[in-house]
């Protein structure tokens, strides 16, 4: 087995952690981090401090007296599922579509791309808040609409890659041989043509958690009681004079989850694909 | 000539569907604008009477075709919110956004293609590392908890660690209500309000266009003519600014069409946190009270800054690289 380099190994650590910081944390923690402690004596307590009741606050308490630190892991099993299926579900499509176009060409290929090109002449965010706005906010509504908004650059990308693989001499090779047109797309162009998804994939998760917790901040994304990343923020927002501490805390546990995210795309970009893969991320 | 009208036409077009997806978008949308606008209690036939009043009523097609005719003349339609035009809510709002982006825009590019090209010509080296870690993590933030913590800093912070009265900026709106002044005095006041926003916007945008400057940078950096130049004995200033900023534009044009949404996308987070009426905040206040004619308005707006940057790109890609001149 070759050795994991330090530049994949450090990021997959990081997310492993949060992983089973978010799973075990919430399990573990003796108040249940939703319903309201002791309010008098435990609101709005600094990070690092131990509360009447002997209990330790590493990231400090909200208004409600509830421990921050194990909303923020509680909050992280919902950002991390919509970031990870978010980016998943949009990039399996954008890749399903993006090669149907370029194979099928045509007709077909102009209809599907000037589509493409229509969603992203609208900035994401706009088209995001238009959709979560309309319809009724949740975390299955998030996904859809990140899946939703998300698809159009994945396709592109792959419709790029397998048009400049269908003339490469293996694919002609294949189909000298007598292959049929399914049989060549799927076993010699896709698997050639995934690199650069890949790449955009991975970074795509920290645009899909980037984007959940604008829509959440907004309260058009997650709603309360379950925690998110974005409506802990934005919960703290009223208290950012007096306790900063509840709306910053979540934020660092998102930053540290992006910067891991995309690094981890980065070090897969060295390995898979040229310059093509996005650089700039949608974001919030 | 040729290739600008194509161009010209197909930007045209897209506008076109972007405006009709949009128009869709809002139609198929389950639930009824009237049900935020009416009165409390009303019956059930007022709030027919408003339907129809404000066009809802008719087919869907119908609806398309009334709207669609209207753009033709110019007319945006009515806010159905505030019951103004929906050119005069946008009027007020572009200006706002414009300024705050122009500012925050050039300060990303400034910053930004420095810090990339420094990191660059040092490729490898401790400083590039931390830097590489800096604007990530920048970038990883999200615009409106950059934008807290900076309002924490010079709130919380500034009484804490006794930050001097000339440091302490204004965190919210974009003047000081208490205060009358004119002329010059104002515009101090409208600066020292607009430093902590800039600085969200211009520090995420200049993280951004750091990462894909170093990248093109050490790219160039490593081509034969650089070397060759270099061989010749020319001075590494010469060697930055004639062998690799020259050969940098292209795709820095490029990206500066891309950067656009996401300065308008962050600007509605930064408009939304440091209360600043702009593009961001209307169309929040548009998208919370289903004020269709309004979100259709702003979507043309963003769509439109869009798919000009994109034109003004293209347009512009075969003045700065000979190469493309058909």
């Amino acid at each position: 087995m070759p050795s994991l380099k330090r530049d994949v190994a450090v990021p997959l650590v990081l997310l492993a952690l949060l992983t089973l910081g978010a799973i075990a944390v919430p399990t573990l923690s003796t108040d249940d981090p939703r319903a309201m402690g002791d309010v008098i004596a435990q609101r709005f307590l600094p990070p690092f401090t131990t509360d009447g009741h002997g209990g330790f606050h590493l990231l400090g308490t909200d208004r409600f007296g509830r421990d921050i630190f194990a909303r923020t892991m509680l909050a992280a099993r919902v950002s991390l599922v919509i970031g990870v299926l978010g980016s998943l579900l949009a990039g399996a499509i954008g890749i399903a579509l993006g090669a149907f176009s370029a194979w099928r060409g045509g007709v077909v290929d102009r209809l599907l791309m000037s589509a493409a090109d229509a969603l992203l002449a609208i900035p994401r965010l706009i088209l995001l808040l238009v959709c979560a706005a309309l319809w009724r906010p949740g975390m299955w509504t998030v996904i859809a609409v990140l899946v939703a908004t998300g698809w159009m650059a994945v396709a592109r990308l792959v419709r790029a890659e397998v048009l400049g693989l269908r003339s490469r001499p293996f694919v002609e090779a294949a189909s000298a041989l007598g292959a049929r047109p399914s049989r060549i797309l799927w076993r010699h162009v896709l698997p050639n043509a995934l690199g650069s998804a890949t790449v955009a994939i991975t970074l795509g998760v920290g645009g899909a958690i980037l984007l959940e917790s604008g829509l959440s901040f907004l309260g058009l994304g997650v709603q309360p009681p379950q925690p998110s990343w974005g409506n802990m923020i934005a919960d703290g927002r009223d208290a950012i004079v007096i306790a900063p501490w509840v709306a910053l805390a979540p934020g660092l546990a998102l930053i540290v989850t992006v910067v891991a995210s995309t690094f981890l795309g980065d070090a897969l970009r060295d390995r898979l694909a040229g310059e093509s893969a996005t650089a700039l991320r949608d974001r919030a | 000539m040729r290739n600008a009208v194509r161009h010209l036409v197909s930007s045209a077009i897209l506008f076109w569907i972007v405006l009709t997806i949009t128009f869709l978008l809002t139609r198929a949308a389950p639930g009824d604008p009237t049900t935020l606008l009416i009165a409390p209690g009303a019956s059930a036939e007022e709030q027919a009477r408003m339907r129809a009043e404000l066009g809802l009523d008719a087919p869907l097609l119908v609806q398309y075709a009334r709207w669609a005719g209207r753009l033709f003349k110019g007319d945006l339609g009515e806010s159905f919110a505030r019951r103004a035009p929906v050119s005069t809510v946008l009027a007020e709002a572009i200006p706002v956004s414009v300024g705050l982006g122009a500012i925050s825009m050039a300060l990303t590019f400034l910053l930004g293609i420095a810090i990339g090209m420094y990191q660059a010509a040092r490729r490898g080296t401790v400083s590039d590392r931390a830097l590489t870690i800096a604007t990530t993590t920048v970038y990883a933030a999200p615009s409106f908890w950059l934008a807290l913590a900076l309002i924490a800093t010079f709130t919380y912070g500034a009484a804490r660690w006794g930050f001097p009265a000339w440091l302490r900026l204004p965190a919210f709106g974009m003047r000081d209500p208490a205060s009358d002044a004119t002329g010059l005095s104002a515009l101090a006041d409208l600066a020292r309000h607009a430093v902590l926003p800039v600085l969200t916007l211009a520090a995420i945008g200049a993280a951004g266009i750091a990462r894909y400057s170093r990248t093109i940078a050490a790219d160039l950096l490593s081509q034969d003519f650089v070397r060759t130049a270099r061989a010749k004995g020319a001075t590494p200033g010469r060697v930055y600014l004639r062998h690799v900023l020259s050969n940098a534009w292209p795709p820095l044009i490029v990206l500066l069409a891309l950067a656009i949404p996401g300065l308008l996308a962050g600007s509605v987070f930064v408009e939304g946190v440091f209360a600043w009426p702009g593009m961001g905040r209307v169309t929040l206040a548009a998208v919370a009270a289903r004020d269709y004619p309004v979100i259709l308005g702003a979507t043309a707006v963003y769509a439109a800054a869009v798919i000009l940057a994109n034109l003004a790109a293209d347009l512009a890609l075969p003045l700065v690289d000979p190469r493309r001149r058909a």
